[in-house]
């Protein structure tokens, strides 16, 4: 018993010489972790301070960190295809190897990556742009939280423990049946996408109510800052999309797991039915993941062009037809399916007419900076980039909206550059610019600028280089997903290419964890709480912000309300607080982490069919769940002194 | 960031390796022709985008002593807002119409067409082509006249794959349990490769097949050998290739009944194409409109090794 | 403010609302909804597609039988009303009341919960499971899915009443007793929009 149980946590999948020595790196690194902590006493902090908290700010950098560790991850996935590739017929890596790497950096970037990097900027930032003093529900949000941080845990160990998924990103049955993909890896992927899109629908809720309702007083609806419009629209996207990939999953789950016929064709099972649920979420999906970023870039360009937002509500019209639009184009994910002309021609000239509100961001935000005062600042150029990277990016979408061109894209490497050119392009860069833009505000220091620079250069370029080759290797033939390609097609000269750029893009990343790390120690400290001269609310607090956000809460008379206020009291706009009442913060709770801890139970159970310890997560889920039921003392007051003390000791006059 | 571009823009116009460029079919010719309208179009776009952006980053810096007009409260203009809200407008209706046009047209097999018809099933992970009229069958290759176009009556025996000859023509998902047509020609002789464009698992990477394309008496000849010399498949030699794993070539002078889903009259498949209903040696006429698979191939999909 | 004779908060406002963060839980438990609605439709999707693939399996005529869905039904429709008139109590600030048809809708629930069940049973005796075709593993996820959700309102309703035992009728309780209304009203539109998509069209089409 004991040597299947090995057998079934170890294949010999897991047991190749590149696996073991990642497993014993990821071991030696947590072992450093643990003693780190251990020697610094610092286990009783880190449970206080953060495991436990409810702060919306501190959930906020907590995402940041683990989307961070999930880019190096994702990106270590991408170095190792691009090194299988540099060359045809390279042995570096098998076809088993290269299936899992695939499959895990799609889902990781997606999943891992980019949606927690967008809820920490929504955290660190909505709250304080409203002039709120946390989301709506703050123990929610730490629930959020934990779903996301023990799923991507779960995903995570599917490479040292059992074996990674290995059918893609988009996992489309009937592969995913057990007939074609026996064994636990894509059990990792259903159960783990699973618990974190409950978490990611919270987040919709949350952030909906939050922008609804908590608003300073003053502050219309058409006064808020375009990243606060581009977050409640990507909570309208995530609550109408996210239920589309539950039941996708579900049922893929339900057949493997359980033994029902969703998708396999004996029993009637139809396996369109998953790519069509797939992609009904899917494409709602990339806007989740790009709105937000045009909102990041709204408030940059309008910041560091130290000019008003072109075209307000213009700007606002097209986040909301592209909300709307989202829904009507999945199709094109799939022209070659068979679902007859007149089906397709329906959703190309859907896809392109998506293309028009985004066309009309695009010339706001160059008017934005035309007559203006444009500085090149950190935040600002991640924004200038993004815009003729993405222009390229869209240009190939509409290219690909076309249907008969498409019946030759479709699975090329002219797919995968057009993705990677507007994901990067549009959804990375937009979340560098944010994390450079908020970093002084969360850590009270800003990131060091050169070293900055030498990082956004190499990745910039390193994108560059990376993916224009691979248009070419589309026209050349080259399909997606391949492990290794023979001689004679050509594809050589581009390839190598394309790794020499993806090199420089990890360069760029390692120098951005070190500027990170100097920054820490020897970065330039924020003592005014404005370092960028900005001109929303969240730069009217200290750096870092005191915890309960604002000792008064604001009251709002234009857009760009800070500006407002500088412009009328430009000696001392942070005006003294007069009233100051106590203030009421979210209480600390393990609850959060105890849910998080539960489906995590829950989901290894699910994977490895281990019944019992499923039922027993499943017990904890429940156990918490009434806990946080029974528990009504969810905040503790601060006191006035406290926070005459507090907004004293960060050099703002109390009353 | 340009020069890579420009490297890249010059090697496409020049390498045959770039086959979607090169086109040895009117399928293939339509495809392309469509990609160069809507790729001149949007390089126009992007173009005129970034001469805009950067003019506007290079007037509009912040350096000391800028005359440039700085109007720090202009926040909007209907007429502008107009503008450019209604040319991509007019730009993607150029490109729409033709798109429209061509998707519909491609569905439909060109008028007075005798079409060869052949059956391709992807397995897990070879081809396997069936020429129903002339009862041969071949894996990993097939001849082909030219100036003919042929059918390509699609399916599975495995997870989905694409059948895609780029020189030929794009794409069409290849699904068990499902028939989906696609019809190429190849206008010179040649051999033009094809491949599958779907992951569908560990040797997906080998699927590649040729098309050889000659002229039509040389493929009247190359059929009748077949017929004359190769040997039958036997229902063993079938379920040997149904299971797992890579082939080389094979050519077969007849194969087993029902290993290929019957299909109704013409295509009234759930694919929607306007295929002419009488093809002739094709589609025979059977009794469930929801094309079921054969039996033997039914068994085969459930419990592959 | 006599708590007992007006439950009313400031301006006139039904109690659950006379709170600003009370407010908030109940547009979150709207947005909830609006996520769960698109996961019923999703579901309601699959069965429509699968409810023809009964490959060596039963059709939704063949196996479906009148009475025990129309108890059910029953069952919950009644269950709905209860809740409307608990929630009338509770506006009138009697908790007693308030209580006392939470638990008898408590009981239709399970009654409706325990039916079908018994009728799940039923088909699995015959052999009738989702491993036999897609239209049953639709049917059973479409309607399952829905029990499980009313199983777990079932929960959260006696939760509530442990809560009002100990508390009273408070903005706070008052609030939560509102959402878990809305809740249980909403499986009730699913329920009827089952009754009539699988069941009555199963039935006759």
């Amino acid at each position: 018993m004991m040597a299947s149980l090995l057998h079934l946590l170890f294949p010999p999948s897991v047991r190749s010489p590149l696996e073991l020595g990642s497993d014993v790196a990821i071991v030696l690194t947590s072992a450093a972790i643990v003693f780190v902590l251990t020697r610094y006493r610092k286990w009783g902090w880190l449970w206080r301070e953060w495991l436990t908290s409810a702060d919306h700010k501190k959930i906020g950098i907590m995402y940041l960190i683990a989307a961070i560790v999930m880019l190096f991850r994702g990106g270590v996935d991408a170095l190792l295809m691009r090194t299988q590739l540099a060359i045809p017929n390279n042995q570096f890596l098998n076809a088993n190897h290269y299936d899992a790497i695939f499959t895990t950096h799609g889902t990781i970037m997606v999943f891992f990556m980019a949606m927690p990097f967008i809820f920490a900027l929504f955290n660190i930032a909505i709250p304080l742009m409203i002039g709120a003093r946390d989301v709506a529900f703050p123990r929610l949000n730490a629930i959020s939280f934990w779903l996301f941080a023990f799923a991507a845990l779960l995903f995570n160990i599917s490479f040292v423990v059992g074996g990674s998924p290995t059918a893609g990103w988009t996992a489309y049955p009937p592969l995913t049946e057990l007939a074609f993909t026996p064994g636990i890896g894509q059990n990792y992927y259903l159960l783990a996408l699973q618990i974190s899109g409950i978490g990611t629908i919270a987040t919709g809720v949350n952030f909906l109510v939050t922008i609804l309702r908590m608003r300073a007083p003053g502050m219309t609806l058409m006064r808020m800052p375009l990243f606060v419009w581009s977050a409640l629209v990507t909570s309208v996207l995530i609550l109408f999309a996210f239920p589309a990939l539950t039941v996708a999953l579900a049922l893929n789950m339900l057949d493997r797991l359980f033994g029902s016929t969703f998708f396999t064709l004996t029993s009637g099972g139809m396996p369109m039915m998953y790519v069509n649920l797939f992609w009904i979420w899917g494409h709602p999906e990339v806007y989740i993941l790009v709105l937000p970023s045009f909102g990041i870039f709204s408030e940059v360009v309008a910041t560091f062009s130290r000019k008003r937002l072109f075209g307000y509500a213009a700007m606002v019209a097209s986040l909301v037809a592209i909300t709307v639009l989202s829904y009507g184009v999945w199709v094109h994910h799939f022209f070659t399916m068979g679902a007859g002309p007149s089906v397709n021609v329906f959703f190309g000239v859907s896809t392109m007419l998506i293309a028009i509100p985004t066309g009309v961001k695009v010339f706001n935000w160059i008017f934005t900076m035309w007559r203006g005062r444009i500085r090149l600042e950190m935040p600002m150029l991640w924004a200038l980039a993004f815009i003729p990277t993405f222009v390229l990016g869209g240009a190939t979408g509409v290219m690909l909206a076309v249907v008969p061109g498409d019946y030759q894209f479709h699975n090329s490497y002219f797919l995968v550059a057009h993705f990677h050119n507007v994901l990067i392009g549009g959804v990375v860069f937009g979340l560098f610019s944010g994390m450079y833009y908020w970093w002084p505000k969360m850590f009270g220091y800003s990131l060091n600028p050169r070293m900055g620079r030498w990082a956004f250069w190499l990745f910039f370029l390193g994108f560059w280089v990376t993916f224009v080759p691979q248009y070419f290797l589309g026209l050349a033939g080259m399909t997606r997903r391949m492990y290794i390609y023979a001689h004679g097609f050509g594809w050589t000269g581009l390839n190598q290419i394309s790794t020499v750029g993806a090199f420089a893009m990890g360069a760029g990343f390692v120098v951005l964890v070190y500027s990170v790390v100097w920054s820490m120690r020897y970065g330039e400290r924020d003592v005014t709480g404005d370092p960028w001269d900005g001109r929303t609310l969240e730069w009217s607090l200290p750096s870092p912000v005191p915890e309960y956000n604002f000792a008064q809460i604001p009251t709002v008379t234009d857009r760009d309300a800070w500006w407002a206020m500088k412009q009328q009291a430009p000696a001392g706009a942070a005006a003294a607080p007069v009233h100051l009442r106590p203030i009421h913060v979210p209480k600390r709770s393990a609850q959060p982490f105890g849910i998080g801890l539960s489906f995590f139970v829950v989901g290894l159970g699910m994977v490895f069919s281990w019944w019992w310890i499923a039922g027993a997560g499943f017990l904890g889920v429940i156990f918490c769940i009434l806990l946080g039921m029974f528990e009504y003392d969810l905040h503790e007051e601060m006191s006035v002194e406290t926070i005459r003390e507090t907004e004293a000791a960060m050099g703002r006059v109390g009353a | 960031m340009l020069w890579p571009l420009g490297a890249c823009a010059l090697l496409a116009g020049c390498g045959p390796q770039y086959v979607v460029l090169h086109p040895a079919g009117p399928v293939a010719s339509t495809e392309l022709h469509l990609i160069e309208t809507v790729s001149i179009a949007m390089a126009a776009v992007i173009l005129f985008v970034v001469a805009l952006f950067v003019i506007a980053l290079v007037r509009f810096r912040d350096r000391p002593g800028n005359k440039a007009p700085y109007s720090p409260d202009w926040d909007g203009s209907r007429t502008l807002e107009v503008i450019w809200f209604l040319i991509p407008v007019l730009i993607l209706a150029v490109i729409a119409v033709p798109t429209v046009r061509q998707t519909y047209a491609l569905a439909h097999l060109p008028k007075q067409a005798d079409p060869l018809i052949i059956d391709v099933t992807s397995l897990d992970w070879k081809w396997l082509f069936e020429y129903p009229a002339q009862h041969i069958a071949t894996v990993n290759y097939i001849e082909v006249p030219t100036g003919t176009p042929v059918l390509y009556e699609l399916t599975a025996n495995s997870p989905m794959n694409t059948f895609w000859v780029p020189q030929l023509g794009g794409m069409e998902y290849t699904m068990p349990g499902r028939v989906l047509p696609l019809w190429l020609q190849a206008d010179k002789p040649g051999v033009y490769w094809g491949r599958s464009a779907n992951f569908s698992g560990r040797g997906f990477v080998d699927m590649l097949f040729d098309i050889q394309a000659v002229p039509a008496a040389e493929f009247q000849t190359w059929v009748q050998g077949v017929q004359q010399t190769a040997p039958a498949m036997a229902a063993a030699e079938y379920q040997r290739l149904l299971k797992f794993g890579t082939a080389g070539r094979a050519t077969y002078s007849a194969y087993p009944a029902g290993t290929f889903p019957q299909t109704t009259n013409g295509f009234s498949l759930q694919g929607g194409m306007y295929m002419p209903t009488a093809v002739p040696g094709g589609a025979s006429a059977a009794a469930s409109p929801s094309a079921a698979m054969a039996p033997s191939a039914a068994m085969a999909m459930g419990g592959n090794g | 403010m006599n708590r007992a004779a007006d439950l009313h908060g400031d301006g006139g406002l039904p109690l659950e609302f006379s709170d600003a963060d009370q407010g908030r839980h109940i547009l979150g438990v709207w947005a909830f909804l609006a996520s769960d609605i698109v996961l019923f439709c999703c579901l309601f999707a699959v069965y429509a597609v699968y409810r023809t693939q009964v490959a060596s399996g039963p059709s939704p005529a063949q196996l479906f039988s009148y009475p025990p869905v129309i108890i059910e039904t029953v069952l919950l429709l009644t269950s709905s009303f209860t809740c409307s008139l608990a929630l009338y109590e509770m506006r009138r600030g009697r908790s007693h009341s308030l209580i006392a048809l939470i638990l008898l809708t408590v009981l239709l629930g399970a009654g409706f919960v325990g039916m079908e069940v018994h009728d799940f049973a039923s088909y699995v005796a015959l052999g009738d499971t989702w491993h036999r075709s897609a239209f049953l593993s639709a049917f059973f996820t479409l309607v399952g899915t829905h029990g499980a959700h009313v199983s777990f309102g079932i929960l959260w309703a006696l939760t509530l009443v442990v809560q009002l035992l100990q508390r009273g009728v408070t903005p706070v309780t008052a609030r939560k007793v509102y959402t878990f209304a809305l809740y249980w009203h909403f499986l009730d539109l699913v329920w009827v929009f089952i009754f009539t998509f699988v069941y009555l069209t199963g039935k006759l089409g």
